[in-house]
């Protein structure tokens, strides 16, 4: 055994009582540090993927980031006159050749592609008129690229392939207007057309601002219903890992020219704030850790002052700084990971008793657990925590051991 | 008989707003196989002078040479080096660590050195300590010993890398009378059957007389 081991363990050996105590703190750090950080990164996690799930990871529109500059302007950026009030031509809305972009895109492996066209319709039944925003899109596509048919409480996305005349609507809607499943509405468009629709499915997405205005049809039906044949207002894409999607979406709007958004611009402000949330969350768990490193320093640095004699001897025997200053450091380093190693386990019984919490938060439907995140990261993160503080807790003392000159304790400085 | 240990005119003043010299210009040499003592009244700087052999203070000026090299321009690290090979230290109170058994005590500066193996070390031990008269005390703690045992233990320490030179200070200044002579008796053996060279500080004017050459400090001088 490494003589500084040696001398180390049986220093915390020869103090039981006291090492104990301390390594308790890091016991304690260590659970609550693993239980907390992975409660907050598990329910980051579940928000993330709510905020992944519930929308494409990329939307193209059929606008662009910066306005068209006007063919006199670049070609005669300097010119002596300024035209003024100059109105640009009517172009008709939509993604020109969304059908070739849509082919492209499906080529490419792990990417998943759908054109929509979106507009609003009246709904009336029953006396009442209401506002839906109508979602065209190729059925066949709805089930890969949205996830629909996971809410779907009553039929089934396939049903719109087979009936190109259904329409599938929110559970909140069909209350609100008393519609049963199976019943035909009748939708008017603001072009003055007016179609039939037959309620195929409805589906509860658990947000009721959603589920009482948007309805799912055929996109044919939709572009014949506002005058849009052969458009696309917007193309949604998936793609097999959402990480990518920031660059993915980059590039492609180089590529088409048309504003392209992916699902972490869209959300940049909700993921700063998660950062910042993580900043917090991060300092008022590595706070318990501080204060059970300050148990480490106090045993060692008690022990540094109750052993000044004893460095004095070991001094005089060979033993450099060095050597002294290993010694301590060794102790802090054991202490630290006797801590860690009780303090996982401990750690995970506490995560495993906050997954059996279940409630229903207010104004929710369903009783949920908390989310808890058990990935090694989280694991690794608090072991890294735990020990980086056990280590700067022994560093101090075993600096001022190491110092020691042991000709001041022998001439009576003890 | 070669030299092992030679000052050359060192002298130690320690700083502070009034500085005081611990010693004076003394130059001496220590050959194998003799046993010195080094007498005077306290506060002469005789354990002063002690440390400086020792390399555990730096002289203000001089300097100290081991087997012929001047340790002057050596670093911490090579210091205490030659500490561990070649110079073995007893003091008045034995300071055997109190964590670690007899024989433990014994053998750490043989793991810190890390020449032999665990057995080798343990075998080395108690051959030490049996010589001593210690063979059935290896797996006791200080606190479990009386203190001539202790101060024996630390004899023995002082030997486990067989240094060439075993400086004490007063070191049977907290001894009764039988065990002070023991202990006087082993550290003049060890000089002149074991060729080393032994340096005692001691106020003990008995102990003094049996060593072969006398050093008298006065105000840090040897007079």
């Amino acid at each position: 055994m490494n003589i500084a081991v040696f001398i180390a363990l049986k220093h915390l050996l020869s103090r039981k009582r006291q090492s104990v105590v301390s390594v308790m703190g890091i016991v304690i750090g260590v659970a609550f540090f693993l239980a907390i950080s992975s409660l907050m990164q598990g329910s980051q996690k579940d928000f993330i993927k709510q905020l992944i799930d519930s929308a494409p990871h990329i939307t193209v529109s059929d606008d662009f980031r910066a306005a068209k500059r006007q063919p006199v302007s670049a070609a005669y950026p300097h010119g002596l006159i300024d035209l003024r009030s100059v109105k640009p031509l009517t172009e008709t809305r939509g993604i020109r050749g969304y059908k070739k972009i849509l082919e492209d895109l499906k080529s490419m492996p792990g990417v998943l592609a759908s054109a929509v066209l979106t507009g609003q319709a009246l709904l009336s039944f029953a006396g009442k008129d209401v506002n839906v925003t109508l979602n065209g899109m190729i059925p066949e596509d709805l089930r890969d690229i949205t996830t629909i048919e996971d809410d779907m409480i009553r039929g089934s996305v396939d049903d719109l392939i087979a009936d190109r005349n259904g329409i599938l609507l929110g559970q909140s809607l069909m209350d609100k207007l008393s519609l049963s499943f199976g019943d035909n509405i009748t939708l008017a468009a603001s072009t003055g057309q007016v179609r039939v629709f037959r309620i195929i499915g409805t589906f509860r997405t658990g947000r009721s601002e959603y589920d009482e205005v948007q309805a799912f049809v055929d996109i044919k039906r939709v572009q014949s219903m506002l005058d849009r044949t052969n458009r696309a207002n917007s193309i949604i894409i998936k793609l097999d890992n959402p990480d990518d999607a920031f660059y993915f979406s980059r590039d492609l709007e180089a590529r088409i020219g048309y504003k392209s958004v992916s699902w972490q611009e869209a959300s940049e402000d909700l993921l700063n704030t998660l950062v910042i949330r993580n900043i917090i969350m991060y300092s008022v768990v590595s706070a318990v850790l501080i204060v059970a490193a300050f148990g480490i320093y106090n045993i060692i640095s008690t022990v540094v002052m109750e052993k000044h004699r004893d460095i004095s001897i070991m001094k005089s025997m060979g033993f450099t700084a060095s050597d002294v200053k290993q010694i301590f450091l060794i102790q802090g380093i054991v202490l630290g990971i006797a801590g860690l190693f009780a303090g996982l386990p401990l750690g995970c019984a506490l995560m495993y008793a906050l997954m059996q919490v279940r409630f229903k938060p207010p104004g929710a439907t369903e009783v949920i657990n908390m989310p808890l995140d058990w990935s090694v990261p989280q694991f690794l993160i608090a072991s890294a925590f735990a020990l980086t503080a056990a280590i700067l807790a022994a560093w101090l003392p075993a600096r001022k051991a190491a110092q020691v000159l042991p000709v001041d304790i022998l001439r009576g400085g003890m | 008989m070669s030299v092992l240990l030679e000052a050359r005119n060192i002298t130690r003043i320690l700083p502070g707003e009034i500085p005081v010299t611990l010693v004076r210009d003394v130059s001496v040499s220590f050959r194998a196989g003799e046993f010195i003592s080094i007498t005077g009244p306290s506060g002469s700087g005789k354990s002063s002078l002690l440390y400086l052999l020792g390399l555990l203070d730096k002289p203000t000026q001089g300097s100290v040479l081991i087997e012929g090299r001047d340790t002057a321009a050596m670093d911490e690290e090579e210091l205490a080096n030659l500490r561990l090979e070649r110079l073995g230290f007893v003091f008045q109170f034995h300071f055997l660590l109190p964590e670690f058994t007899a024989l433990e005590n014994v053998t750490l500066p043989m793991r810190r050195l890390g020449k032999l193996s665990e057995k080798e070390r343990r075998a080395r031990g108690e051959k030490i300590m049996s010589e001593l008269g210690l063979g059935d005390q290896l797996n006791k703690l200080p606190k479990q010993m009386s203190g001539g045992q202790c101060q024996r233990v630390a004899v023995a320490r002082a030997l486990a890398n067989d240094p060439v030179l075993i400086l004490t200070d007063e070191p049977t200044g907290n001894l009764d009378t039988v065990s002070s002579k023991v202990v006087q008796d082993i550290l003049k053996n060890l000089a002149h059957q074991q060729n080393r060279a032994v340096v005692a500080v001691t106020h003990d004017m008995n102990f003094a007389g049996m060593a072969d050459r006398r050093i008298h400090l006065v105000d840090g001088k040897i007079v």
